[in-house]
């Protein structure tokens, strides 16, 4: 009887399926740290709840707390998209636009734009103390937070300057979505992965035309900028999958918001595009085991590393593929960190009111990569990486990057078969 | 609640605390007479805390019953100024859909006016623009001034006040007997329904207002009340999916009536009528949650995929009146009866029928009986003096707690009495509804709270998504602590509590529902071992 009538009790209001259990608020690394954040229940799907019954029931400071992480998502018996529920409120509940901090934070490609074309100044200026305490103040960025380094060349510049023209002599192609880190902060990551695609027999070209993924916008109440710019990313990645390229990445924060964000929080069609899109490190695993390249390392090549599970790596379950990759190089020690976010979440720990949150979440973190003490620390995300160097004695690399470094190039290129 | 009232001869007693018995007792206070209410459970425990919440415009009744839809809608002004912390001013809609006779809203809305009843007739589109929850099928609309109303806290303000005004409480204290002497009722006998010690209590006059139950108090007095119980089922769902009342614009019929309130939504209701021996116990069956379920789709379909949180069932005092034993013309009206001159036993009135959106006028009605035969000469006040949590409505505001805010929607005004200085008063112990210790607290010194099913009326604990299964226990430490109750009557009172919810996912037990009540039963069975205490 009313079997049939209520066939699936599963709504577009998903928050139903939630059973109240809290697993979601044992797992949610803000609330291990702040008494001041409701929790992701709380703040998710009990919240929205009574904001249906009256706007006037969103916090914004709360609910501003979250880092959107999405752990919680990944602890839920029931599948509840709590860390989409508390964004998604953000979205439609925040009323006035973002301030001056959160529009220079979130606009990555217009101050990377501008920053590494004076790169030197850039860089000097962020690193004063004078600045940095004038941006502590009147910007709110906190003092201790050390600036990402601009690069003097994008990468793009460099691509087409030195790498573009021989790209078109492989028989196969792939594309890359670079992202802002790469083009303006660490051209270096790209260039490691030209170096590794090339030696296994795939050109690389850049998309058509790419803007940032837009998490920082997203995050800081830009919604509609961060909409336009994923339509031209999903353009990009169509027009490049219709040419039979399929899309790599190399930062999983972008990947994870192309992915799987702009459906739910921009309610931009992505389907297509989500077939497409790839980790680098995802790609290069499952050619490996359909036996469609080879890799080979150098002999010489020894380090101890520590592998970090970037948060929305956890979220996409991905984090498998870069270990994957890396525990095949003969003179790798790998040792897996526990899986807890290191608290930077991207712009959100530089943000002074954020700071002492950021470091308490990442603090048990540090403390496992300081008894470590190994050569590198390795992740997916370039958020963490700041945030991992500037908290501890490691330097962080992508997974790409040791790729790059312990690959034989030659050798690799013999058993793919491109010796000239 | 006390034993330690001076025994004193009171001027009124009246039984039942419902919505009826409490604006009764308010009324009686305001006049000055010394006035006790006497119940058998806690307040609301009848039909008050049964029904759809549904601030009544009085457009349902304006084409079947003219004299209940003028009630109504004055009530339901009255209402909106005196206890404007316990009604949500949302406005209604009366839909007609492709199945239904169009002509029929033209006759409608023609009562409606005649009933000095606001109704607008909207287009379609404009509907759907109001309430996008609405069925888009439909092909006609009318605008009311429909409402929710939150009847516990309606009934506890009226007690609340009614103290204020020097009026005595006894709840859980049920009447076994009148005492008669002389041809005239002089007071009641009392049994203590938790500690089984019996007492009286004497008055000038006893008033009925025991709801269906009135009718079993009369015939204790050999007086016979031609009562026809009607039961009505009713259907509780996880959020507002509506933020206006939408009702079917046709003959009243089964649920036809959904009612935003707080943070769900109510269908209802069904209407049998069945046994007075049954009405203790009513129980919701499958076939009423189907036809609720069916009908309420066709106002919102959003209902077919939406978590149903309880069913519930109440039963209407339906009274017919004395030339007409067979119950056939039965009205909704209110029924006030003299029972020195309708059967000849003085001191004794009754008080039914009615429906929760009169109660004050039925309270005012009897009230001025009352006050006629004790000869006091005093104008009834209720219609202007605004209740307790009343005055300014507190307005939400960012600067305060979110759970401030939840709290001021339950206590108005008064929510600002509600400790909240330190930590522990703010820890939430319901974190659906937003239940702090301070809260419970304050409940538990200002409104009459020793078990959790009283706690649940006055401040929501475990009416929310989870049903009680994260907060029962920690409601139940918390309470146990400001009452000094000892743990063996805190665990079972817990059990209590938790059958109770039980109860009403038990109609409901698919889906989302079904999970949580096992989960429910794992934490409270397989973790605590509730069931082997």
């Amino acid at each position: 009887m009313s079997d049939n009538l209520q066939l699936l009790s599963i709504s577009d209001h998903d928050l139903e399926q939630c059973l109240k259990c809290s697993i979601c608020t044992v797992y949610c690394p803000v609330s291990g740290v702040s008494t001041s954040y409701p929790g992701p229940k709380h703040a998710g799907p009990d919240g929205e709840r009574y904001r249906m019954k009256d706007p006037s029931f969103f916090d914004e400071k709360a609910l501003k707390m979250c880092l959107n992480c999405k752990r919680c998502e990944v602890a839920c018996p029931q599948g509840v998209k709590i860390g989409d529920i508390i964004q998604s409120a953000r979205i439609k509940y925040t009323k006035h636009g973002p301030s001056l901090r959160d529009f220079t934070l979130a606009n990555t490609d217009l101050v990377g734009g501008m920053a590494t074309l004076a790169a030197p100044i850039a860089n000097f200026a962020v690193s004063l103390s004078p600045v940095k305490a004038v941006m502590h103040s009147v910007l709110g960025i906190d003092k201790h937070r050390t600036f990402p380094a601009y690069a003097s060349q994008k990468f793009e510049t460099w691509y087409k300057r030195y790498a573009a023209s021989s790209q078109k002599k492989f028989a196969k192609q792939v594309s890359y979505f670079h992202g802002c880190y790469v083009n303006y902060n660490f051209p270096q990551l790209g260039k490691d992965l030209v170096k590794v695609m090339n030696a296994v027999g795939y050109g690389v070209q850049l998309l058509d035309k790419e803007k940032c993924c837009g998490v920082a916008l997203i995050a800081n109440g830009m919604s509609k900028q961060a909409a336009r710019q994923g339509e031209l990313n999903l353009k990009s990645i169509g027009a490049a999958a219709k040419k039979g390229m399929e899309v790599i990445t190399s930062s999983s924060t972008c990947t994870f918001t192309m992915r799987d964000e702009y459906g739910h929080l921009l309610n931009l069609d992505n389907k297509a595009a989500q077939d497409h899109l790839f980790l680098a490190t995802r790609f290069l695993y499952q050619l490996i085991e359909k036996g469609e390249i080879k890799l080979a390392f150098r002999k010489d090549y020894k380090k101890k590393l520590a592998y970090h599970t970037a948060c929305h790596m956890e979220r996409m379950g991905w984090g498998v593929y870069s270990t994957g990759m890396l525990k095949m190089i003969p003179g790798v020690e790998l040792i897996m960190l526990d899986s807890v976010c290191c608290g930077i979440a991207g712009t959100y720990g530089f943000k002074k009111e954020n700071y002492e949150v950021s470091q308490k979440i990442g603090a048990p973190l540090f403390q496992q990569i300081e008894s470590i003490h190994p050569d590198n620390v390795v992740t997916d995300c370039e958020t963490c990486k700041w945030q991992i160097e500037m908290s501890t004695s490691a330097k962080v690399l992508n997974p790409v990057s040791i790729l790059a470094e312990a690959l034989d190039v030659e050798e690799t290129r013999k058993m793919n078969g491109l010796i000239d | 609640m006390s034993s330690t009232i001076a025994k004193k001869h009171y001027d009124v007693i009246v039984i039942g605390g419902g919505a009826t018995g409490a604006g009764t007792v308010r009324d009686c206070a305001l006049r000055g007479l010394k006035t006790l209410i006497v119940e058998r459970y806690d307040f609301t425990t009848g039909a008050t805390g049964r029904n759809h919440g549904l601030l009544h415009s009085g457009a349902r009744y304006a084409v079947t019953d003219s004299e209940s839809a003028t009630e109504c809608i004055e009530e339901n002004m009255v209402l909106r100024k005196i206890a404007r912390h316990c009604v949500e001013e949302h406005d209604g809609l009366f839909i007609t859909l492709p199945e239904d006779d169009l002509a029929y809203q033209a006759k409608f809305v023609a009562a409606c006016q005649k009933a000095g009843i606001r109704a607008d007739i909207i287009d379609p589109e404009e509907a759907k623009r109001l309430e996008p929850a609405v069925n888009p099928t439909l092909i006609g609309a009318v605008r009311v001034p429909d409402g929710s109303v939150d009847p516990f806290r309606l009934t506890v303000s009226n007690i609340m006040d009614a103290q204020m005004h020097g009026a005595d409480v006894l709840t859980y204290h049920e009447v076994t007997d009148l005492i008669i002497e002389n041809g005239k009722v002089c007071g009641v006998r009392l049994l203590n329904t938790l500690n089984g010690e019996k007492s009286e209590e004497r008055a000038e006059i006893v008033v009925n207002a025991a709801g269906i139950w009135g009718s079993l108090i009369a015939r204790k007095a050999g007086i016979t009340i031609n009562m026809f119980p009607a039961k009505g089922s009713l259907l509780v769902f996880g959020h507002r999916v509506n933020n206006m009342v939408i009702n079917r614009c046709r003959k009243p019929a089964n649920a036809d009536i959904l009612v935003p309130g707080d943070a769900i939504t109510v269908i209802g209701t069904t209407s049998d009528r069945v046994p007075i021996e049954t009405v203790d116990d009513m129980r919701v069956t499958p076939e009423e949650v189907e036809v609720l379920l069916k009908e309420g789709i066709q106002l919102a379909p959003a209902l077919a995929t939406t978590r149903i949180l309880r069913a519930y069932a109440g039963v209407r005092p339906l009274v017919a009146s004395d030339n007409d034993p067979s119950g056939r013309s039965i009205s909704r009206g209110i029924v006030c009866l003299d029972h020195e001159t309708r059967d000849g036993l003085a001191g004794f009135v009754t008080i039914t029928g009615g429906k929760l959106m009169t109660y004050r006028l039925m309270a005012e009605t009897v009230t001025d009986l009352v006050c006629q035969k004790l000869a006091v000469n005093q104008k009834c006040q209720t219609a202007s003096l605004p209740l307790p949590g009343t005055a300014e409505t507190p307005s939400l505001s960012s600067k305060k707690s979110y759970a401030f805010n939840a709290q001021a929607g339950r206590h108005g005004v008064l929510a600002d009495n509600i400790p909240a200085k330190d930590k522990m008063d703010n820890a939430l112990v319901c974190e659906c509804e937003e239940v702090t210790v301070g809260e419970i607290k304050y409940v538990v010194e200002k409104q009459h709270v020793k078990t959790l099913t009283q706690l649940r009326r006055r401040t929501r604990v475990g009416m929310g998504t989870c049903q009680s299964e994260l907060c029962a226990m920690r409601a139940a430490h918390v309470l146990g602590a400001a009452c000094g109750i000892s743990v063996k009557e805190s665990t079972a009172d817990l059990a209590d509590f938790i059958n109770e919810r039980w109860k009403g996912m038990y109609p409901v037990g698919w889906g989302p529902t079904l999970n949580e009540a096992q989960l429910m039963s794992n934490v409270y069975q397989g973790l605590c071992g509730l069931d082997k205490q």
